[in-house]
């Protein structure tokens, strides 16, 4: 079917059906905090455990489509042992690839800026890895919000770690 | 049109600028979004636009003729609204922006002035939020009680413990059509029950006045929220219906002009019904929408309407079961006659909202999400469902796009 295939490639499927580091993590120690997208339903919960340099685990539980449980299983896999500039830079690369998309479609285009064609590389040379996969959403942007969700939480969880040095759970 | 025992499907459809000039050339829409908003009418549209290029000025307010026509044309509206829901008296039909302003309204300006500790209003767990939330922020308030009427997995509201639930309760404010499983419950008998307890009752028909007959003497509640555009009216239009021995004694709700008899430094006197609780300019033209698409109902006969979308719906749980067999969940009551044509589907291994985009591919517009009902789907254990939902213009090509759509969903997601 034209266009779905852009959208639901094959390791994007895989790591629906096969999520990785899915479950809970004890709190405390490890940090939670609750996403939700209003607009579909979508929640999603991530845990995070760190040594207040690192993300040290991670999991994830709640539910939700394909586009955002296996962007949040794809996030696991990226950020585990990961510092937290490392994190943040891995979470710009994957948002400024799906919002530069998000501004061409909401204010179609500014003449002379050529951003059709290729995506831009990422920041400061961040490799996505298997998220590239995830490129294909931005031309579907109701589903843009799925994919940034596990993100968008992800972060709040690692402020929140950052912010109390590791002991109490979140919340949101 | 109205001899014929049945709906002309094509007919109507034809009067629907929308199914010629949208989006696909190559494939028809398959609108299955009616419980959302509906489509209009191309006498919907010509209304608005003639008034807007003939009559337009503000109501109310001038002497120039233009405006004393505006005035004159808005109050017909109302008074075709009233005759459509058979309301006694047109100033009972109060304009509001849409059907959760008309909830808001009832519970703020009712519920503000007669609730507190020790009462209780009661909902079904099948509420929109709309139906809820201004409930639940008066609560916070005034200290009063919430309490439940359950819905059993069937899709059919669990009735056994409603005396006990009415007890001492002041009002039961209850969807008349649910929009998530299209359950019409038992309203006859439930109103009867809260008349007995002496609670109030108010009725969220925002998916039962499009879709069937409706006759407020008749129905003996005393409140009834709709909204405009599910109706194939404009959107930004709403009614409240209520008994006006009750209305006039409500506080206003919102103020400012077109609500007052006088105001000095020291206070304000309201005006009388309908005026009192349409603060500020109202949706004029919306009005003028509305009344088309009540008068294009009322050709059509709410009668026909509602046994066209029984069939209808009789013919989309058949077929849809045929295809797609155990792996599709139809939530919602399995007898068409005990409900509307709100299908909530649910595809194992298929995400709503990834069933709603591959249907998407196939030009036919479903719904994904929790439709505003929250609690209920904590109830039915799902987080989403795809909801379609069929009106005058649907018929059983519709339906069988619907199939075919979901069919292909199946194998593309296919583990
Ligand atoms: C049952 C029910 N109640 C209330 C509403 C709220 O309607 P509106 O958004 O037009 O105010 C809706 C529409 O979504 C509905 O289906």
């Amino acid at each position: 079917m034209s266009g779905l295939e852009d959208l639901y490639r094959e390791i994007i499927l895989d790591h629906y059906r096969t999520p990785r580091n899915r479950g809970q993590l004890e709190v405390p120690p490890a940090h939670k905090v609750e996403g939700f997208n209003p607009l579909c339903g979508d929640e999603i919960t991530v845990y995070v455990d760190t040594d207040g340099e690192k993300v040290t685990d991670v999991r994830i539980d709640g539910q939700g489509c394909s586009i955002s449980q296996a962007s949040a299983s794809m996030m696991t896999n990226a950020i585990k042992g990961r510092t937290f500039t490392e994190i943040s830079e891995l979470t710009r690369a994957f948002k400024s690839m799906m919002s530069i998309h998000e501004n061409e479609i909401g204010g179609e285009g500014e003449p002379g800026t050529d951003s059709t064609g290729d995506a831009p590389a990422a920041p400061d040379g961040v490799r996505l890895g298997d998220l590239e996969a995830l490129r294909g959403v931005v031309k579907f942007p109701v589903r843009i919000k799925c994919a940034t969700l596990a993100w968008n939480t992800l972060a709040q969880a690692i402020d929140e770690a950052r912010s109390d040095g590791g002991a109490s759970p979140g919340s949101s | 049109m109205t001899t014929a025992a049945e709906l002309d499907v094509a007919a109507v459809k034809a009067d629907f600028p929308i199914f010629d000039r949208c989006c696909d050339p190559d494939r028809p829409l398959v609108f299955l979004d009616s419980a959302a908003s509906s489509q209009k009418p191309r006498q919907v549209v010509e209304a608005m636009s003639d008034f807007y290029e003939t009559t337009y000025a503000n109501v109310h307010r001038g002497v120039y003729r233009i405006a004393e026509a505006a005035t004159n044309i808005m109050e017909a509206g109302r008074r075709t609204v009233a005759g459509f829901i058979g309301a006694p008296r047109p100033e009972e039909i109060i304009f509001t922006k849409n059907a959760t302003e008309a909830l808001n309204l009832v519970a703020r300006s009712w519920g503000g002035a007669n609730l507190g500790p020790g009462d209780a209003v009661v909902l079904t767990q099948m509420e929109h939020h709309a139906n809820i939330v201004p409930w639940q922020i008066l609560a916070a308030e005034k200290g009063f009680e919430i309490r439940w009427i359950p819905v059993r997995a069937d899709g059919y509201l669990d009735l056994t413990e409603l005396d006990r639930l009415l007890d001492g309760a002041a009002m039961m404010s209850v969807t008349a059509m649910s929009n998530v499983l299209g359950t019409i419950p038992p309203l006859d008998a439930m109103i009867a029950a809260a008349r007995a307890a002496g609670a109030l009752v108010m009725l969220d028909a925002c998916q039962y006045v499009p879709h069937l007959p409706t006759d407020v003497s008749s129905l003996d509640a005393d409140f009834i929220a709709f909204s405009g555009h599910k109706m194939l009216g404009p959107t930004g239009v709403g009614v409240l219906w209520g008994r006006s021995e009750l209305l006039d004694d409500m506080p206003p709700f919102l103020g400012g002009g077109g609500m007052i008899l006088d105001v000095t430094q020291e206070g304000f006197r309201a005006d009388a019904i309908p005026a009192k609780f349409e603060a500020g300019t109202p949706p004029i033209t919306e009005i003028v929408g509305l009344a088309a698409a009540v008068d294009y109902l009322g050709e059509l006969g709410m009668d026909r309407v509602r046994r066209h979308e029984v069939s209808l719906t009789a013919y989309a749980l058949r077929t849809l079961t045929e295809r797609l067999g155990e792996r599709l969940t139809i939530h919602g009551p399995s007898e068409p006659a005990d409900r509307g044509g709100v299908l909530s589907l649910d595809l194992a291994g298929v995400h709503p909202h990834d069933l709603s985009q591959v249907l998407d591919q196939h030009n036919v517009c479903v719904r994904p999400g929790h439709h505003c009902a929250k609690p209920l789907m904590r109830v039915l254990g799902v987080g989403a469902t795809a909801r379609a939902s069929l009106y005058v213009y649907n018929d059983e090509s519709d339906v069988d796009a619907l199939a075919d759509a979901l069919v292909d969903a199946g194998e593309f997601f296919a583990f």
